[in-house]
């Protein structure tokens, strides 16, 4: 029901909004639990197991029932309706339990930032707001972050009045003022202040090494469908704090009592907070259930703002002095040494059943029934320690408090006011502001004489020591909640303990209490307070339980952030690529390229076209963009000698001017990589590598270099980008090279096999390799990336160059039985498995991978080799990754295999299909028969060498 | 995410680094020279202690230099870096 | 009467498990590490062996290491002979494991898929589908569209960075819930005369002439017949105290769920290269698992980083999950191994038997593993399934190389 006045709402506006099919109205300042509240709804979900029905029991993030779906504007699951604020349009509805996921696109955007400060404060209630002004001002760099969209914290529901103990540039002399204009005025100070940065609405979900500290800002969600589209919806925010100031405050908790999950029953600080932020009464006739002062306040204030209270039941002999005089003043009844025995309704709270606390644990009996629509319950306040934990911190359990509080950090961190068990709002100003100073301090390095006088309480809130109290004694457990959400009793933890569990993890493990949505942020303590009353131990003995990252939900598209669709990994395209795209090609990933695949034309599938392009390189001319191959400069006295280090074969002994094809192993002896080797001078090679490797070729460069050969002379760097290369393919690729070259002297005599020039090509300079992995006559031409296209136009305005694509090239390579890293390797495959022993060395005394090869298993004769196979019907693809075994029938499953097939095509010059395979003893096979079991079918293979077009190599060298 | 002092460019966020493993693993001088089991400990073999322990990371995001961390994998504290080249230093 | 809740159905555990036990002073068989293999282990050892005066210690609580931290997939589908043996194995034992062990496991043989996402992909995944079929091992190849019909919110737009180019499926693989899998072979070991100690931490290996005589512990020192590591992330600081290497390197992985949604995911989905493996469990929450961090470590976290990219890349594949929400995230200290395969065997210290280097993947190898160590420490020889996962493989380069481009170790 609302108030006629008071609360921190724009009366002057009305919001609609929709919550399960019916309509309702509240004001800007709202959240969708306040607003539920002043419209009289008591029930807002139902529970996940048991099926009751649930209510609104805190005013926070803390929320243990209250979850609710938003339907609209975008469906979102699971969000407590206390920590949505209202909208107009807002649709939201009841869950059992689960949420829903929308089935369209998120279309919002979310982002991340860095931030980098001196002092990071966590909270913007009492402490945090002191620690904050305590740091800020001074030069130092302050972040004050706070979950809510006002900072303020517990000023904000209270109506608790302070006064500055000396002048002060905000308030000025003496003033007596509400905490929350306090509040309101320090924050606008803060604001103003260039160095400072207030975080509204940023919950701070994560505490990791070195002081990183993550934070989730809602920056569009409370606007609704009037969010702007450009503005994201969520941020992430990466801060990197010298000093954090743990200001998270306290989360009161419940007692175990029969019902007490019905809707109506509320958190008593909660209660109080609906009453003065929102101008709320969340009912009408309340019985206040307690064992500590502080929810006589929430008492008063309710009474004071005309609800009935029926009575106050504390379980203590007697309340402290104020809050005795208060119920006295305001005529309510005070039940000393009486406990709630049940809560009672059909379907929310109509009445309370009290009778006294008996010794010795003895059920209690309900003694009186209170008629009432709304019970208050306190069973103390847990300090959020939740970050601090996270943290590396270490907790203990303070007897006299009854509640676990921080005790010591290895990192640049403090906990302030009621994060470390501070609960007189005097008392947390000082704190917050010595915390504030402390942490300036430390950040800067340096004493800072200046030093924050904060105000304090004029009136408090009476906080006489309460008594730690946890359950209500009876003899049926069924319906004593201990963690609402999951559905989990005191029945189930007593359960627990009679199959013999004594760990509190493993006993929430078994009952899942503390797994629901709220993390067990009311219900982690009680839980484990109620195991100790089980095992007869003492809570303290039982210890706290890890806290984990994230404090509060977060939404998988806030982590994910900018990091989505071409921003997720951006692929890289050449030079050439708007000619690729605009002339058809279809397009493969190679790493992080995008590769013309084949380039199909009108009418063509894929098979078709590759069988063109692969004529077109065997028969006529063809080109392909090869930019995409790694390229690094290598240059240094020691160049040539690192080469040898690294390639199996001999770098050093290659003539400026000449070309050599190497392999490079891990030390395990198995490929790593291959590709070219230029000399471009005698301190100078230009290394290629294979498209998926070039950073890693490198990044193994600089590592053997700095790490272990750090007296070479060597410097390497990638030059991959700075290159376009065009690899220009067929018979007639030298006559068209001759015509966009004229001064180049081209002939076999002149420009040999395997040697590079430098020549103007189509008016560009270029470096001309005549090097081929396709096994024809072939050339590859380099100019810079600016000219990359007007060299490929150039060859495509010939008019008789047909350009093709990565498959075109497997297939030409394959016939050559050239090996692919990566496809026809796998990390088990040495030099020697690939029939290139020929490109080992024996005469360099080491290089990296040499000494593996002596080693019994890769000494072995039955070693997997590459081998080719011809399909007996000359028409059947080998589909790749078939196996192959030795006999024409297959036995019983595991199948001794012998190898797979790693590569397979329909060959244009062999006019018939062929594979590439490796085979156990491969090599020796030549002629055998095998069979791969394809699709219910033994299909016959001959086994050939894996050189299978042009042995002689006379093409390629013609 | 690690702040990992580069000692070349200062400290930098854990994510501009590429981490390199155990420190002080050399090479062998004449690989031929060991047995198989030698061999394998160099190829296969690193220490993985609970405490500090001397490893290698390169600044690839930065200044691309290797250089060498003592942390506590107990703990992720970093006590020590120091460049390749440099023995350990004593970190108590 | 109101409509059926959505965890009205989950079976409850049953009314008794274990009894925690006092260390004695000698035991046949000591058992380092109560996670799932420990207990595994003790339980096979007891019911395949007869041999039941065995310990099993664990330094915290029961099963509260890596077996309860992992996204509990279980699946037989990797590509070398050796690994499908033993996880093929263990797949036939989960198979039957529910009624064995007389307890609700929540076993639920819903698929896999392992996603390709290039035509390299494409082509190692095809190959291991033809080694697991000729293995005995289900698995099958399917397009974008059955892979659409198998899981209906992956994105299969051709559009995307890592556009989902088919996948293998194996429908025997599923998932199953750690804590009921951990309870249920204690509870059985225990009912067999096994004992469990917890808070109990080994300190050091006991060792004369060569042979293991017991071990020091936190405790008190307990004398032992034979000891069986399965310490995960913590063999190496255990054998070390032995004189032991390992070739084995600690690092942090992490998992996270979401808080409970309807159902919208029937199976597992797996992705290599974006590193993304996610189920939705029985009580409707997302378990999702992201990749190691690179250092070592031993701290049971890892960096945010690795989270936020492991959401940017599930977001891509399942656009449906942008405002499903983390509700926590935890990280296991993983033990991984050279070749991304498990050591298990014999040791050079006689009587000492070694099971560690599962990496990722230790979780779906439970049962397997359990019964051929049981095998190993009650024959002092290993079971033909995990005899090629010796530790000399890596003097005589035999690896059983998974992580090649061709498998996935999680």
């Amino acid at each position: 029901m609302r108030r006629e006045n008071g609360g921190r709402i724009d009366r002057g506006t009305t919001l609609r909004f929709t919550f399960d099919g019916s309509e309702y109205t509240g004001h800007p300042g709202d959240t969708l639990a306040s607003a539920l509240l002043a419209n009289g709804v008591r029930q807002v979900a139902t529970s996940v197991k048991l099926g009751r029905p649930r209510g609104i029991v805190s005013a926070g993030g803390e929320e243990p029932s209250a979850v609710v779906q938003i339907e609209a504007p975008f469906p979102e699951p699971m969000l407590p309706a206390t920590t949505v604020e209202l909208y107009e349009g807002l649709v939201a509805s009841s869950l059992p339990g689960q949420g829903r996921l929308a089935t369209e696109p998120d279309p919002a955007r979310y982002d991340a930032v860095h931030a980098h400060c001196d002092v990071l404060v966590v909270g913007a209630g009492p402490a945090g707001l002191a620690a904050a002004r305590a740091a800020a001002g001074t030069g130092a760099r302050v972040i004050l972050a706070d979950e809510r969209s006002e900072p303020g914290g517990s000023l904000l529901g209270t109506h608790e009045t302070i006064t500055e103990s000396e002048p002060d540039d905000v308030l000025g002399p003496q003033e007596v003022m509400p905490g929350a204009e306090w509040a309101a005025a320090t924050t606008a100070l803060l604001d103003g202040l260039p160095e400072v940065r207030v975080l509204r609405r940023t919950t701070v979900i994560g505490y990791y090494d070195d002081n990183y500290v993550v934070a989730v800002e809602r920056r569009t969600n409370h606007l609704g469908a009037a969010a702007p589209a450009d503005v994201a919806r969520e941020r992430v925010w990466r801060i990197r704090a010298k000093r954090v100031v743990l200001a998270t405050g306290a989360h009161e908790r419940s007692i175990a009592f029969a019902g007490n999950d019905l809707p109506g029953v509320m958190l008593a600080g909660s209660a109080r907070a609906y009453a003065n932020r929102y101008g709320v009464l969340p009912g009408e006739r309340a019985v206040v259930f307690t064992a500590n002062d502080s929810a006589y306040a929430a008492a008063f204030d309710l009474a004071d703002a005309g609800a009935e209270i029926a009575a106050i039941v504390d379980v203590r002999p007697a309340p402290g002095a104020a809050c005795a005089a208060g119920a006295r003043e305001r005529g309510i009844e005070v039940l000393t040494g009486h406990v709630v025995t049940a809560a009672q309704g059909d379907g929310q709270l109509s009445s309370v059943l009290a009778g006294r606390l008996r010794p010795e644990a003895e059920a209690a009996v309900g003694e009186r029934e209170l008629a009432a629509d709304l019970l208050l319950v306190s069973g103390g306040w847990n300090p959020v320690v939740h970050l601090f934990s996270q943290a590396g911190g270490t907790l203990r359990y303070d007897e006299a408090l009854g509640t676990i509080v921080p005790v010591a950090c290895r990192q640049a961190v403090e906990a302030a006011g009621a994060a470390k068990g501070v609960f007189t709002l005097t008392g947390c100003l000082a704190d917050g502001a010595e915390a504030g100073h402390r942490a300036l301090e430390a950040a800067l390095g340096t004493a800072v004489s200046e030093r924050y006088t904060p105000p304090r309480a004029t009136t408090e809130t009476p906080t006489a020591p309460g008594t730690a109290f946890w359950l209500v004694p009876a003899t049926d457990y069924g319906a004593h909640f201990v963690d609402p959400q999951r559905d989990v009793t005191v029945a189930d933890v007593l359960r627990a303990t009679g199959a013999g569990l004594r760990s509190v993890e493993h006993i929430k493990r078994y009952t899942t209490a503390g797994t629901a949505h709220d993390q067990g942020k009311t219900s982690g303590l009680l839980t484990t307070a109620i195991v100790a009353h089980a095992l007869g131990a003492s809570v303290g003995e039982l210890g706290s339980t890890t806290f984990r990252a994230p404090y509060a939900p977060v939404s998988f598209a806030a982590l994910a952030g900018r990091d989505r669709g071409s921003l997720h990994d951006p692929v890289r395209v050449t030079a050439l690529h708007e000619w690729h795209v605009a002339n058809g090609a279809l397009f493969e990933n190679v790493g992080q390229w995008k590769r013309p695949w084949y380039y199909p034309r009108e009418g063509e599938d894929m098979e078709a076209a590759v069988l063109r392009e692969c004529a077109a390189a065997r028969q006529g001319v063809a080109a392909m963009d090869a930019s995409t191959l790694g390229k690094i400069d290598v240059i240094g006295p020691d160049a040539a000698e690192l080469l040898d280090r690294l390639y199996t074969n001999l770098m050093s002994s290659l003539a400026v001017g000449a070309i050599r094809y190497g392999v490079m192993c891990r030390p395990d002896g198995m490929v790593f990589d291959d590709g070219t080797v230029i000399r471009l001078a005698e301190d100078h090679f230009l290394v290629t590598t294979t498209t998926g490797n070039a950073a890693a070729v490198l990044d193994w460069m600089e590592e053997w270099l700095q790490t272990e050969w750090p007296t070479l002379r060597v410097h390497c760097t990638s030059v991959t980008e700075q290159w376009a290369t065009v690899a220009l393919v067929g018979p007639g690729s030298r006559e068209v090279l001759a015509g966009l070259a004229p001064d180049l002297a081209v002939s076999a005599a002149d420009f040999p096999f395997m040697t590079w020039r430098e020549a103007e090509i189509a008016g560009l300079p270029a470096r001309v390799c005549r090097i081929s992995f396709s096994g024809e006559l072939a050339y590859e031409i380099n100019v810079t990336s600016w000219d990359g296209l007007r060299l490929w136009t150039a060859i495509m305005d010939t008019g008789l160059v047909t350009p093709y694509g990565t498959e075109t090239m497997h297939v030409l390579r394959a016939e050559k039985g050239y090996p692919i890293v990566g496809q026809d390797t796998d990390g088990t495959v040495t030099p020697q498995d690939l029939g290139m022993a020929w490109v080992v060395s024996k005469k360099k005394p080491d290089f990296v991978g040499k000494r593996s090869f002596a080693r019994a298993d890769t000494a072995r004769a039955d070693r997997k080799q590459l081998v080719g196979l011809l399909p007996e019907d000359p028409g059947f693809l080998l589909p790749e990754g078939a196996h192959l075994v030795a006999g024409a029938e297959l036995p019983e499953p595991p199948v001794p295999t012998l190898g797979h097939v790693t590569s397979s095509y329909r060959s244009a010059a062999l006019g018939r299909t062929f594979a590439l395979a490796l085979v156990s003893g491969g090599q020796g096979r030549a002629g055998a028969r095998l069979y791969a079991p394809v699709g219910g079918v033994l299909v016959p293979v001959t086994v050939t060498s894996h050189v299978l077009y042009d042995p002689e190599g006379a093409r390629r060298d013609g | 995410m690690l702040l990992i002092p580069c000692p070349w460019c200062g400290p930098r966020e854990e994510a501009e680094f590429h981490y390199g493993g155990q420190a002080h693993v050399a090479y062998p001088d004449d690989p031929s020279a060991l047995s198989d089991e030698e061999w394998a400990r160099y190829l296969f073999f690193r220490d993985n202690p609970k405490g500090r322990f001397a490893e290698r990371w390169s600044h690839s995001a930065g200044c691309r230099r290797w250089f060498n961390a003592v942390r506590d994998t107990a703990t992720n504290e970093i006590h020590a870096v120091y460049r390749v080249g440099e023995a350990r230093p004593v970190t108590s | 009467m109101s409509p059926r809740t959505p965890g009205a159905d989950l079976p409850e555990h049953p009314d008794r498990l274990w009894s925690a036990a006092e260390p004695k002073s000698s035991y046949d068989v000591v058992i380092v590490g109560g996670g799932g293999h420990g207990l595994a282990t003790a339980y096979y050892l007891a019911k395949n062996h007869g041999i039941t005066n065995v310990a099993v210690l664990e330094r915290g609580w029961l099963a509260g290491g890596n077996m309860a931290r992992n996204t509990t997939i279980i699946r037989s589908n990797y590509l070398w002979d050796e690994s499908a043996g033993i996880y093929e194995h263990a797949l036939k034992l989960w198979e039957g494991l529910e009624e064995e062990l007389d307890y609700p496991l929540l076993f639920s043989q819903r698929g896999v898929l392992n996603l390709a996402h290039s035509l390299q992909d494409v082509r190692d995944s095809v190959r291991r589908v033809h080694a697991n079929n000729l293995n005995g091992v289900d698995a099958e190849w399917l397009d974008p569209e059955q892979v659409k019909q198998v899981c209906p919110i992956v994105n299969i737009s051709p559009d995307v960075r890592y556009p989902v180019l088919g996948a293998t499926f194996q429908p025997r693989a599923g998932i199953a819930k750690h804590d009921h899998v951990a309870w249920g072979l204690a509870r059985a070991a225990a009912a067999l005369g096994v004992e469990f100690i917890e808070h109990c931490e080994v300190t050091g290996l006991q060792v004369r002439d060569g042979r293991v005589t017991g071990v020091e512990t936190t405790r008190g020192t307990i004398a032992a017949g034979r000891v069986a590591l399965c310490a995960a992330g913590h063999t190496s600081v255990v054998a070390a105290t032995a004189g032991i290497d390992l070739p084995i390197q600690s690092h942090p992985l992490q998992a996270l769920v979401s808080e409970l949604l309807e159902p919208v995911h029937p199976t597992v989905v797996m992705s290599n290269a974006v590193h993304v493996y996610v189920s939705q469990a029985h009580k409707g929450e997302l378990v999702m698992g992201a990749g190691i961090d690179a250092a070592n470590s031993y701290r049971q976290r890892g960096a945010f980083h690795i989270i936020e990219r492991q959401m940017a890349a599930a977001l891509e594949l399942f656009p449906v999950f942008a405002r499903a929400h983390v509700l926590r995230t935890w990280g296991g200290v993983v033990d991984v191994s050279p070749d991304a395969s498990p050591i298990v065997g014999l040791t050079p210290v006689e009587n000492l038997y070694l099971n560690c280097g599962w990496g990722t993947g230790g979780f779906k190898a439970t049962p397997g593993v359990g019964w051929c160590f049981a095998h190993t420490v009650a024959n002092d020889e290993p079971h033909p399934l995990n005899a090629p996962f010796s530790l000399d493989r890596f003097t005589t380069g035999a690896l059983v190389d998974e992580h090649g481009a061709a498998a996935v170790a999680h």
